[in-house]
């Protein structure tokens, strides 16, 4: 049976990599050559679709707008769940376990559900169209998964080093701050690793809750798509590139990245 | 883990802050939802009270009842695919060396990808005019077009959410995996168990855990599925791929009707936490009892000290 495994391992690798080297192949390609003939590999490469996006501000200024509010939400997250997991995972209180049901049943809640309310909420507060409203919104999602992850990895942090501390003659904060947090570093990059996954994902409440100012480039990836002459090379390009920030994250938290799946809890 | 925590109401300094940032996004929309929900509303100046006019509407709509069906058959093909795929590709992983590094990161890849950014890849591989999927398979004789088959739309959709999904199964499950002991292999061995017998005793009881997140959280998730279909097939050909969210999405953003969405995601909501709940306290009532057994097996040893 580890040889089928095996197998499946393989065809399955290969079936990944397919659709992303023909997105590497358009990436390289005129809209003209693309839609002119079908060529596996291309005859003659050209970066002028990478080009396009480089020096034409609507893309990088999206790319910008995108990694601002992706970095905001991130940080938000992992400041406030910082606290709630270690309390999670030290001390029993009044509606712990309702509480903690209810955080997990935000993120199941469609993001379909709330585009109009948030709208509307972000709006009448002055937030709209700013990196930060984005950042809040999607704080539905990764502040409940980072409370979730970071208090199955605290859980697994002996209790003794909190006393050991306070024997120490150490305060709360320094305790905290600077033997707690230290010891928890795989732990914070992997709800790093996801608060950035799930917030550099998300489509619709990104496209709802930013104009014309801070429009995200998954946002102008989309409107591209509806705008006349659908020039496949710079969209296949600038899918190429949204892939990047992706793979830089999870080269850096490759060593917790098994743990961190099993979100601490295995 | 029967770790004995002291009871201290205190710590709700500590959960305040996630309190309040998550009630802003999550309470005050969800509030307003189900105001709307119960009011006819023509404009923001004129609206009344219809009580639960909109959710029988919706319960009794066709079209609504066609989505759900459509998006439960999708969740359960995708999720009756991925499962397996994922165990199986977590099994051919190496266990350790430079090559589990590679192929880890190859893994999450699809994970990272915006997933409008899915649909787009999965748009120009499956085309028939331009893309290597479509063109190779016209070549191999079958009429493959998935923006006019409906069949075809459906098989695409399949395959693209096995692309991007079944990698968090299999990463789940590998970290399942990697935390058997080596010693249960060996005696696993020494028993002259069968390699289906490995799987199913030695590999299989340490899966449980991660399995029950992996289907819950792709249930949840593919059940909530708005962005690829809507990139690759905008909900067609016809209504052929439409499923609840973007269902949903024409009728509040597309066409304004505020009441009638309201009523539907409120619905599609208490859906997703009835899964939810009786989800989690089926998975909290079997830690309870192992916690029980645990402290009772504590006891005894206590006992058998004095």
């Amino acid at each position: 049976m580890t040889s089928v495994s095996r197998w499946v391992l393989v065809f399955y690798c290969i079936y990944l990599l397919l659709p992303l080297y023909w997105l590497m192949t358009m990436a390289l390609r005129t809209n003209s050559d693309i839609t002119g003939k079908f060529e596996v590999i291309p005859s003659n490469p050209t970066l002028a679709n990478f080009a396009e996006i480089v020096t034409n501000p609507v893309w990088y200024q999206a790319f910008g707008n995108s990694l601002s509010y992706v970095v905001l939400n991130t940080l938000i997250s992992i400041c406030v769940a910082l606290p709630a997991a270690y309390v999670f995972s030290r001390y029993r209180f009044l509606g712990d376990r309702q509480l903690f049901f209810w955080l997990l049943t935000n993120r199941m809640a469609p993001p379909a559900v709330f585009l109009l309310p948030f709208f509307q909420l972000y709006s009448s507060i002055g937030l709209f169209d700013t990196p930060l409203a984005v950042a809040l919104a999607h704080c539905l999602f990764t502040v409940p998964l980072s409370v979730w992850i970071l208090e199955g990895f605290m859980s697994g942090v002996p209790s003794e080093v909190d006393e050991m501390a306070k024997i120490d003659g150490h305060s709360f904060p320094y305790f905290f701050f600077r033997i707690f947090i230290p010891i928890n570093r795989g732990a914070i990059g992997v709800t790093l690793f996801f608060c950035f996954m799930f917030s550099w994902v998300e489509l619709l409440l990104a496209r709802t809750l930013t104009g014309s100012t801070t429009k995200p480039i998954v946002v102008v990836m989309t409107r591209t798509v509806s705008a006349s002459g659908l020039d496949w090379g710079v969209l296949a390009a600038a899918g190429a590139l949204t892939v990047v920030p992706g793979i830089i994250v999870v080269w850096f938290v490759r060593k917790h990245l098994v743990k961190g799946f099993a979100l601490g809890r295995v | 883990m029967a770790i004995n925590k002291p009871y201290n109401n205190r710590a709700w300094l500590g959960v305040l802050p996630v309190l309040l940032i998550v009630s802003f996004s999550a309470v005050i929309p969800l509030m307003t939802v189900v105001n709307y929900s119960v009011q006819d509303i023509l404009d923001f100046n004129s609206r009344f009270y219809v009580g639960l006019d909109w959710y029988r509407e919706t319960l009794q709509d066709p079209r609504f009842i066609d989505a759900f069906g459509r998006q439960v058959l999708f969740s359960l093909s995708v999720l009756a695919i991925e499962i397996p795929l994922g165990i199986l590709v977590a099994r051919g992983l190496p266990k350790s060396g430079a090559w589990t590094s590679v192929l880890l990161i190859l893994l999450a890849v699809p994970l990272l990808i915006p997933w409008n950014v899915v649909g787009t890849i999965w748009q120009i591989y499956a085309r028939s005019d331009i893309g290597l999927l479509g063109v190779g398979l016209n070549e191999l004789g079958l009429a493959f077009n998935y923006t006019s088959n409906p069949t075809h739309a459906w098989l695409t959709l399949i395959a693209m959410d096995v692309w991007h999904w079944t990698s968090l199964v299999a990463l789940l499950s590998f970290a399942g995996l990697t935390s058997v002991p080596p010693a249960y292999y060996q005696a696993a061995e020494l028993d002259g168990a069968s390699k289906w017998q490995v799987f199913r005793y030695v590999e299989m009881p340490r899966l449980g855990g991660v399995l029950v997140i992996a289907v819950l959280l792709r249930l949840m998730d593919s059940f909530m599925i708005y962005t690829e279909p809507f990139v690759l097939t905008g909900g067609g050909p016809g209504n052929a791929t439409t499923f609840l969210s973007q269902y949903l999405a024409t009728m509040a953003v597309g066409q304004f009707d505020l009441g009638p969405a309201a009523a539907f995601s409120v619905i599609y909501f208490l859906f997703i936490l009835l899964f939810c709940w009786i989800f989690y306290n089926s998975v909290m009532s079997d830690e309870t009892v192992e916690d029980v057994v645990e402290d009772r097996a504590d006891d005894n040893e206590t006992r058998h000290h004095d």
